[in-house]
């Protein structure tokens, strides 16, 4: 990934930098990259949120603890910002590209296997999650905090019935997301060979495992003990 | 519909994708295919329907074909709603009848891309694939006598790879299937035969970006990884090539 943006500082040319980049294969890698992106901050989300098995103050302290980052926190939400927008222009202007590249539609048009409940709706979990995100900013990121421990926020937007279904569906969401598209980049970023395939395939979906079942046991677990 | 002359032959109701000319306004038109030996191929079921269609004074289905033997990459039809119909790895040609039932509904309908335009009936315009091949450009051979077949040794292993990629006839079953009408899968395996031998290596780096930037100025869609066209492709290429082909790519955008 660095390399490849080192490598593309090193050759500068503007032009080549817009041919490459406006290519099938340069949108490609920059859904990759971004998407990439994306996975490291899930996994290291989770792996913070997780820290709620271990009890409210380990989790409070925790929170506080990343909050002492100040900007560097700031840095980082900038940097998920820059990489949800990138992502969905680019994500939008391929699926437009996608359909205007077949302007007569089959009468008759059945899947061959290849497909998956992930891959035929990337665009559409796409938009779930992008709503799923402005709520669960609006909850957790821009609610008022100086009254209130982190761990207290969660646990009172978790006992509503109706927020804790809808987080965990759009947990069900992410995964199925996430499934075909962590499979995906590797297959962009060139990964993929004969050999290997099966096993990405694999590591992919225990990803997405992981990711759904890690999130979506946390209301779970704070509703149980509660 | 008249009974079918025992068990080694069947009847069939076509629905077939009838266009008149290069403009898109076409609609299903129904035929009667009766008394199809089960031995037939696709195409000579096609030949017995079009002998009646001929007699009754009307024009016949247009539809593409060559060799009949799997291997030139002429023919090619959705066939309900299967890319060479239902079998895996078979060319239009090659598939036979017997893998239909008596009173079938067959629908058959062209390929349908942008960068494919439908010139009549079931036939295609694919020479979007021969301008994407043209882009490549040339390897560079020298000129003289035929070099000794040994001069540059190639491992077995490269050589099996690059003949998998090799085996693509061209037939658009790809494109046609992919869910966005992406011709990845065909450009990943032109790209693969010659970026995998030492022959093709000098103009790889150019020869990638050519044959990508030809394959997006043609109109094709973006490959999302949906495997359909492997899985429809007749000759069972693998994705693989895609993920080669990406490989050379970030190469060639790495260092020109």
């Amino acid at each position: 990934m660095v390399g490849f943006f080192v490598g593309l500082i090193m050759h500068w040319n503007s032009n080549r930098l817009i041919l490459i980049l406006s290519s099938s294969i340069g949108k490609k890698l920059i859904m990759a990259f971004t998407g990439l992106g994306f996975c490291i901050f899930l996994l290291s989300h989770l792996a913070g949120n997780l820290i709620i098995y271990a009890g409210d103050d380990a989790f409070n302290s925790y929170a506080e603890r990343l909050h002492s980052f100040g900007p560097l926190i700031i840095l980082a939400e900038i940097g998920l910002l820059f990489l949800g927008i990138v992502h969905i222009s680019t994500g939008i202007y391929l699926f437009y590209q996608n359909v205007r590249a077949r302007p007569g539609r089959y009468i008759k048009k059945r899947n061959a296997g290849g497909r998956s409940i992930g891959s035929s709706t990337m665009p559409y979990t796409g938009f779930l999650i992008l709503i799923f995100i402005v709520f669960h900013l609006i909850d957790f990121h821009f609610v008022e905090k100086t009254d209130r421990s982190i761990y207290q926020i969660v646990s009172e937007t978790f006992s509503n019935p109706g927020y804790t279904i809808f987080y965990i569906l759009s947990m069900v969401v992410v995964a199925v997301h996430v499934d075909h598209g962590f499979w995906s980049l590797l297959q962009t970023l060139g990964v993929n060979n004969l050999e290997c395939m099966p096993l990405l395939r694999v590591i992919s979906s225990a990803i997405s495992l992981f990711v759904g079942i890690g999130f979506g046991s946390l209301p779970v677990f704070i509703t149980l003990i509660s | 519909m008249t009974k079918a002359n025992g068990e080694k032959c069947i009847n069939l109701k076509l629905k077939v994708w009838r266009q008149k000319t290069k403009d898109p306004k076409g609609r299903l038109e129904s035929f009667k295919a009766e008394n199809i030996s089960k031995d037939m191929s696709f195409l000579e079921m096609l030949d017995v329907v079009n002998e009646e269609i001929i007699h009754s004074g009307k024009d016949p289905i247009a539809f593409d074909h060559d060799c009949r033997e799997g291997i030139c990459g002429s023919c090619g039809a959705m066939v309900n709603g299967r890319a060479h119909g239902p079998e895996k790895g078979t060319t239009l040609c090659q598939l036979h009848m017997r893998h239909f039932s008596n009173g079938d509904t067959v629908v058959i309908e062209p390929w349908r891309s942008r960068a494919f335009k439908v010139v009549k009936d079931l036939v295609v315009d694919r020479s979007a694939f021969d301008k994407i091949i043209q882009a490549g450009g040339y390897i560079s051979v020298n000129t003289g006598g035929a070099p000794d077949g040994n001069a540059i040794p190639v491992p077995q292993e490269v050589a099996e790879k690059a003949m998998d990629a090799a085996e693509c006839i061209g037939c658009g079953a790809c494109a046609a299937a992919c869910p966005n009408a992406s011709a990845m899968l065909f450009t990943g395996a032109k790209i693969s035969q010659f970026a995998l031998l030492p022959q093709g290596h000098p103009e790889t780096k150019k020869r990638v970006l050519a044959m990508v930037g030809k394959m997006d100025e043609l109109g094709f869609g973006n490959c999302t990884n949906e495997r359909e066209c492997e899985a429809e492709c007749p000759k069972e290429i693998s994705i693989i090539n895609i993920a080669r082909m990406n490989r050379e790519f970030i190469k060639s955008a790495i260092s020109p």
